[in-house]
């Protein structure tokens, strides 16, 4: 099968610190792939470099083996079809929930089309159908905001889906969230990978263990090893990058 | 909503109106007070709704009154060399000023030129990401830039002392109380015409994206959009609107100088905004003619002191009205209507009580 996304010996320096010292990375059509290390091991870099945020000293982000967009602008990338939702919720806190959605639909972007851009039929129903899915069909109206925080971070994943992402990028969509939000959220990004490949930044093992088929180990910068969470936790390297601390403390 | 539409056409209709109940005196004062609220709407449009904070406005301003005021120059020159020109020696007119002859150039060239020059400079600032007090910082330069430039270029400029001593506009008599009075309705329609298309922007989608800019502009980047191109756009139609304003003013003020589009002037146009209410476009007008009719009173009744007043209402505004006068009252309107529905709630309570 042809991967949707390969990097290829991704380096980020910041100010001589090696973020990433040569990760790569190949994430295929479908799937949700999930992202776990320790603290400063770069998931978040990653996530940065290939949604533009941060630029990739060297190597390659591939998009669908043809397209390299380490040099794209935020927005570029976004068009391809590769959004990101960040770690705190961001939303745009003085629109409505509905306004918010709006601006989150899949459309031409220019200053000339938006000036002119009317709310059709179908993009109503798609938002109506985005409100019943992330649960914020009441709050509508409501100044996003005034939001409960988790209804914060529904409102965001359902503004990534609204553009109808080839790749999502989450960095930790659970935090914060109760138990049985939690829950949901889970069953959502199983949703969302029946169209699209998830690519998950998560430190709750519960949830990973939960919700993951292949996940990825980063650590110190770069990629430690690739499986299923059993396989993982069978791996001696990853128990000493997660737990030798343990036991250098006992 | 209805309520609100209704008020502006009353508002509207009630400027219009202006020359039935205003003095000559206080009907020049208004007319004036309009110009300045037009560039107010210009700066609500981009600190407000967009978040973009530019202490230069007087630079747009101005140019828009020198290219209005170069034509009237060279009208009242009568096909000679303009008054100031001579004294300072200057033979012929220079080239670049020899369009301005055309009414048409200098006017289409008072819009054009604050358009061009804001969408240069917004280009090179936005699209490196500079924001803030940097791009604030940014347009002081500016101002120090052409202040300098148009004081030391008297020979062309008329240096300290601006342009004026016009006669005429279009073959009209600037002197005559009618047109005058005419000019004051242009401005009073052009002032409206400009508040509706601002309105209308902010209401669309494109204007829910420039609210975006404002509180989240890389957020509004991985929605796709690119927000350069947005506040490219939405800076340089405030400095039109400011150039706009400066051709108004010209025409009923007979005067433009370096002094009215410096430092100072260019921050009180902000705080006319900042006194009415920056999230507001009819807060901008009203505090650009409150503040300015302020000025005016007390500079009238207080001649020695009127300054320290007008410093006070600042300080007032800033400290207890942190979204200007329009601000405080939708607050207000806003905790009453709140009250009220607790009360009806309490009272549904009582009822299932008893």
């Amino acid at each position: 099968m042809q991967p949707i996304l390969s990097c290829r010996d991704v380096k980020v320096s910041f100010n001589g610190f090696q973020a990433l010292q040569g990760v790569d990375l190949t994430v295929y059509p479908q799937e949700v792939r999930f992202l776990i290390g320790p603290n400063g091991a770069g998931k978040t870099t990653l996530l940065d470099v290939i949604c533009g945020k941060t630029k990739a000293s060297d190597g390659e982000v591939v998009y669908r083996e043809t397209e390299n967009i380490r040099r794209l602008q935020e927005h570029q990338i976004v068009h391809l079809g590769i959004t990101r939702k960040f770690q705190a919720p961001s939303i745009f806190a003085n629109l409505t929930v509905w306004e918010n959605l709006e601006l989150s639909l899949k459309q031409k972007r220019s200053l000339w089309a938006v000036m002119r851009a009317r709310l059709i039929k179908e993009d109503k129903e798609k938002m109506e159908a985005m409100l019943g899915r992330i649960g914020l069909a009441h709050q509508r109206h409501q100044q996003a905001g005034m939001l409960a925080h988790g209804q914060k971070q529904w409102l965001e994943i359902g503004m990534q889906l609204m553009q109808e992402p080839e790749i999502l990028l989450l960095d930790e969509p659970i935090a914060g969230m109760s138990e049985t939000e939690r829950y949901k959220t889970g069953e959502l990004i199983h949703e969302i990978s029946q169209n699209c490949s998830v690519l998950i930044v998560e430190h709750d093992m519960e949830f990973v263990r939960n919700f993951s088929k292949q996940v990825t180990v980063m650590h110190e910068g770069r990629v430690l090893c690739e499986g299923t969470m059993a396989e993982i936790q069978q791996n001696e390297q990853v128990a000493e990058v997660y737990l030798g601390r343990r036991e250098s403390a006992c | 909503m209805d309520k609100k539409k209704l008020g502006y056409w009353l508002f509207f209709i009630a400027l219009f109106l202006g020359p039935l109940y205003l003095t000559e005196f206080r009907l020049a004062l208004l007319g004036k007070f309009l110009c300045f609220a037009l560039v107010a709407l210009g700066i609500c449009l981009i600190w407000g709704y967009t978040g973009i904070l530019s202490l230069g406005h007087g630079v747009y301003f101005g140019l828009g009154a020198y290219c209005t005021a170069m034509y009237l120059k060279l009208e009242a020159a009568g096909g000679g060399l303009p008054d100031f020109m001579e004294w300072s020696g200057v033979t012929g007119i220079p080239a670049f000023w020899r369009p301005f002859a055309n009414p048409a150039f200098a006017l289409g060239a008072s819009l054009l030129v604050p358009a061009l020059l804001a969408a240069v400079l917004g280009f090179l600032t936005f699209k490196n990401r500079i924001k803030g007090v940097y791009f604030s910082l940014i347009s002081q330069a500016v101002v120090v830039v052409f202040v300098t430039l148009f004081v030391a270029k008297q020979d062309w400029t008329g240096g300290t002392n601006g342009l004026t001593n016009f006669t005429t506009f279009l073959g009209f008599s600037l002197a005559s109380p009618l047109v005058q009075i005419a000019l004051y309705l242009i401005t009073v329609l052009i002032l409206g015409a400009s508040f509706a298309l601002a309105a209308a922007l902010t209401k669309s989608r494109a204007g829910r994206v420039l609210s975006a800019v404002r509180d989240g502009e890389n957020r509004v980047r991985f929605l796709g959009f690119n927000p350069t191109s947005y506040k490219v756009f939405v800076y340089s139609l405030s400095a039109a609107l400011a150039g706009l304003a400066g051709t108004l003013f010209v025409l009923q003020v007979g005067l433009i100088s370096p002094a009215m589009m410096g430092i100072i002037p260019s921050i009180e146009m902000v705080l006319w905004v900042a006194v009415g209410g920056r999230h507001s476009l009819i807060g901008a007008i009203l505090g650009a003619v409150i503040v300015n009719s302020a000025k005016s009173f007390f500079s009238e009744s207080y001649p020695d002191i009127w300054s320290i007043f007008l410093g006070l209402l600042f300080i007032i505004v800033v400290m207890f009205l942190p979204n200007g006068l329009v601000g405080a009252i939708e607050s207000w309107k806003k905790s009453r209507k709140k009250s009220r529905q607790k009360g009806g709630t309490a009272d549904a309570a009582d009822s299932v009580v008893s």
